[in-house]
């Protein structure tokens, strides 16, 4: 069965309000998705959902057809969560911090790879430094590595252009459409515009707590 | 994964899906390992904090109470001990928290691998370069409190033993105030009810050994203690770990 994330009958509670409720939401390979929302509308709380991470939710979610709960291994395997705090350690360098994310992955992976996909997104010289010592942009980037490194088919993307300068969304944007081009899916917030393409929908939140799509 | 997957061809071939991760496991718990190990020998005061604090107390000591070396051969088996749990707990409040406030933990709990195989080998590292070297250190304070000869490797062996099964008890405390701001104190109310069997016992051997009595049936209960810690204590960090994270 091909890739595919559905949630169907999403409600999620905080605070006595009720982030989005009755939100169906059907994720299929080639199409990024986008959701849009103004601060504190749950767009976190939802891709954290969405990403097997909360459990504090209602509804269902389905990967591959089959429950959620069921087939998590599987569903971890294939995906990839970039979130707020980029996951990167100050105090190991750049290559390290990649080959520990290869590794939790299953595969010991190989030197040239990391070099390459750090050289992608520009941090081509900056490999043994501390990423401590780069800036907030760089140690984006750093994690942004990863999405060149790992093959995996699902990314949930937690405003990936934060500190980001204007060449770098760009190579980004056309790197997200890359990955769907080659069977992928993406599901992401930003604030950012983003370029438009047959394969973007959004999914707006807020608006007194029901989830639209479009 | 399998090797397949990499190299420069997949790049533009379409994506496979994994299957479910077969083998990795070690190759995670190897990398986190050595990550853990590369990241506290770079930051050495974390490691030198838990040992200058034990020795400081331990100097403190015989200045006030008094140098009456008789005296200090009998509290000296319990001070030791005492000191080197508080200097144990004082370590764990970092065990997980940069991971926490760095996103790293989060990733930690998305990887496709067992975490609690992944949370043991944190808990290892933390042993490692805390435990361990208090446990070597011990002797040395020892000599300082008049402990009578002939019980320095027992309580050596007793800080060894015990000190594992404390940072594997205080590692649920740890991933459970993860979250919190101020989990420090927290920590200690949680993990100190558990860590007493363990003190009761290791300082118990060493106070066998200068009584002359036989310490096997002290070490081999702190053995216990360790295995019984070893088998459910990974689980309780996976779960308290998960609790933390979704709350």
């Amino acid at each position: 069965m091909s890739l595919r994330l559905q949630a169907r009958k999403l409600a999620c509670e905080r605070d006595d309000r009720w982030l989005f409720h009755d939100l169906d939401l059907d994720l299929c390979a080639g199409e990024i998705v986008r959701v849009e929302g103004p601060n504190g509308s749950g767009k976190t709380t939802l891709l954290k959902i969405l990403s097997g991470q909360l459990a504090d939710y209602r509804g269902e979610l389905f990967w591959r057809g089959a429950p959620m709960r069921r087939v998590r291994r599987d569903f971890l395997a294939n995906l990839l969560y970039l979130g707020h705090a980029p996951g990167v350690k100050a105090a190991l360098t750049a290559l390290e911090n990649l080959a520990w994310y290869q590794a939790l992955a299953g595969a010991s992976g190989d030197e040239d790879d990391r070099l390459a996909a750090l050289e992608t997104v520009g941090l081509a010289g900056f490999e043994d430094l501390p990423t401590g010592q780069l800036s907030a942009g760089q140690q984006r980037r750093v994690a942004l590595a990863r999405l060149e490194l790992m093959p995996r088919p699902l990314w949930v993307l937690d405003e990936p252009f934060t500190a980001i300068d204007r060449e770098g969304v760009a190579a980004l944007e056309a790197r997200l459409e890359a990955h769907t081009r080659r069977g992928g899916c993406v599901l992401v917030t930003t604030h950012h515009a983003l370029r438009a393409s047959s394969a973007l929908r959004s999914v707006r939140l807020g608006e007194g707590g029901a989830g639209v799509e479009r | 994964m399998s090797s397949a997957e990499s190299g420069p061809a997949r790049r533009d071939g379409p994506l496979p899906l994994a299957g479910e991760p077969e083998g990795g496991a070690m190759v995670a718990i190897r990398a986190t390992l050595k990550r853990d190990l590369v990241l506290m020998l770079r930051r050495r005061s974390e490691v030198l904090n838990p040992l200058v604090f034990f020795a400081l107390v331990i100097t403190l000591f015989p200045i006030g109470i008094s140098p009456d070396p008789e005296l200090l051969a009998t509290i000296a088996p319990g001070l030791l001990w005492v000191a080197a749990l508080l200097a144990a707990l004082l370590s764990l409040d970092g065990l997980f928290r940069s991971d926490y406030e760095d996103g790293s933990l989060e990733q930690l709990l998305l990887s496709p691998q067992p975490l609690a195989a992944l949370a043991l080998a944190k808990v290892a590292v933390h042993w490692l370069l805390t435990g361990l070297p208090l446990a070597l250190m011990a002797p040395v304070l020892g000599i300082m409190l008049s402990l009578p000869a002939g019980s320095y490797g027992v309580l050596a062996v007793s800080l060894a033993l015990g000190s594992a099964s404390l940072s594997l008890i205080g590692a649920i405390g740890a991933a459970l105030t993860v979250g919190l701001s101020r989990g420090g104190v927290l920590i200690s109310l949680l993990v100190l009810p558990l860590y007493i069997p363990v003190l009761i016992f290791g300082a118990g051997a060493v106070q066998a050994a200068i009584l002359g009595a036989g310490v096997s049936a002290h070490l081999a209960i702190l053995g216990a203690l360790l295995a019984v810690a070893l088998i459910f204590a990974p689980w309780a960090i996976a779960a308290s770990l998960r609790i933390s994270i979704n709350g």
